[in-house]
């Protein structure tokens, strides 16, 4: 990957269209930045971009722009992370700035109900797509501890709605103690 | 000095937001509706309105907002600006230890045990959007009657298209807008 003057125009570009298009909460960014950047600029792996995703729902802030802090960090440094931010920040700030001029029309405008309305269903549909793919991808490790700790956070975030602070910092636990005593099992073994 | 009051206020909101667009709301409300009083309740339940309807954070759509009204374009910027920089300091910082210590392996432990969660979560929400589509704004508890079927067969056609041609998504969610631009208006 070339790190050219293309390159950084390729990588604000490719925040701003995303940022453009994250109807529906924050989280829509991350299916779009995983298709844009794991699979069609094969830029980030796949797993890569999970942990980044996990780095950017725990940290403060919108998870948009920390999704964006970190594919701009990842591919070209704190330069890479000013041009994510900025691609990312610019959309609803030139946006929103046009519509404060006349927002109550806008609010009660019809037609952008009607859009946003068929949107809503086509956002739900991009979601369930990447989340699909994931859980296929996760099952195909035949891992047991996986699988249990994905249900046990959907339980949690779903229908207990616990803090997702909390839930990350068990699942993060959970993850050491396997490793440790993965290991220990093993050594044991020999 | 309402730059100042300004960029410290949205400081504030994007310092102690955590978990997304809905956990910032009461924090957004509480700074600038009650504390400096720069929009109305009625105002801020606007933005929340307009937020929705928008893309991009709800926290950069409160700052746009509540700059433009106090102090011009100059506002909304500095406003921005405050709302990011907490994020950028503290994801800059854990995305240098997570390069320098991902090989070891407690830290691979817990990137193991977090990428599931990770995919629940993502889940979790997704799943609470597949609710809003289908029951638009009636809610679960409405039942059979209250389930838009012109979401439901949008949702299935879009989902489709996804998997089998594997579609660039904002092409299959402007689709969706087309579509329900040219569907709802004679049914609603």
């Amino acid at each position: 990957m070339k790190k050219d003057i293309k390159f950084y125009y390729k990588l604000f570009a490719a925040t701003f269209y995303l940022s453009a298009f994250t109807f529906g909460g924050g989280f829509v960014i991350i299916p779009l930045m995983r298709k844009k950047f794991v699979d069609q600029y094969k830029w980030i792996e796949e797993k890569e971009m999970l942990d980044l995703t996990a780095i950017a729902q725990s940290s403060p802030g919108a998870i948009a722009v920390n999704a964006a802090i970190l594919v701009g960090y990842r591919l070209a440094g704190v330069i890479g992370a000013m041009l994510t931010i900025l691609g990312t920040v610019l959309p609803p700030l030139l946006i929103l700035s046009v519509i404060s001029l006349a927002y109550t029309q806008f609010r009660d405008s019809l037609i952008v109900r009607y859009v946003l309305r068929g949107m809503q269903a086509g956002v739900a549909a991009v979601i369930i797509d990447v989340v699909v793919t994931m859980v296929i991808d996760l099952l195909k490790e035949r891992n047991v501890l996986p699988v249990f700790v994905m249900i046990g956070s959907f339980v949690a975030t779903f229908f207990l709605h616990i803090n997702v602070v909390f839930v990350i910092l068990v699942s993060g636990i959970i993850g050491s103690m396997a490793m440790y005593y993965g290991k220990h099992i093993k050594k044991s073994g020999e | 000095m309402i730059y100042l009051k300004l960029f410290w206020s949205f400081f504030q909101i994007g310092l102690f937001s955590f978990g997304g667009g809905y956990a910032a709301m009461p924090l957004i409300q509480n700074q600038v509706v009650d504390i400096n009083g720069w929009l109305t309740m009625s105002e801020f339940a606007d933005v929340i309105t307009i937020s929705q309807m928008t893309p991009g954070p709800i926290g950069i759509n409160a700052a746009t907002f509540v700059g433009l009204r106090i102090g011009g374009i100059q506002g909304a910027m500095v406003a921005t600006l405050g709302c990011v920089l907490p994020s950028c300091v503290i994801v800059l910082t854990l995305a240098y230890i997570y390069y320098k210590y991902r090989g070891l392996s407690v830290v691979q432990g817990v990137l193991n045990g977090l990428r599931p969660a990770v995919i629940a979560m993502i889940a979790s929400a997704g799943l609470t959007l597949v609710i809003l589509a289908f029951w638009n704004g009636k809610g679960i508890t409405s039942g059979v009657d209250g389930i838009d079927y012109v979401a439901v067969v949008l949702f299935a056609i879009a989902f489709m298209i996804l998997r089998k041609w594997k579609m660039n998504p904002v092409h299959v969610m402007i689709g969706a807008g087309v579509i329900g631009l040219c569907v709802y208006p004679f049914i609603l």
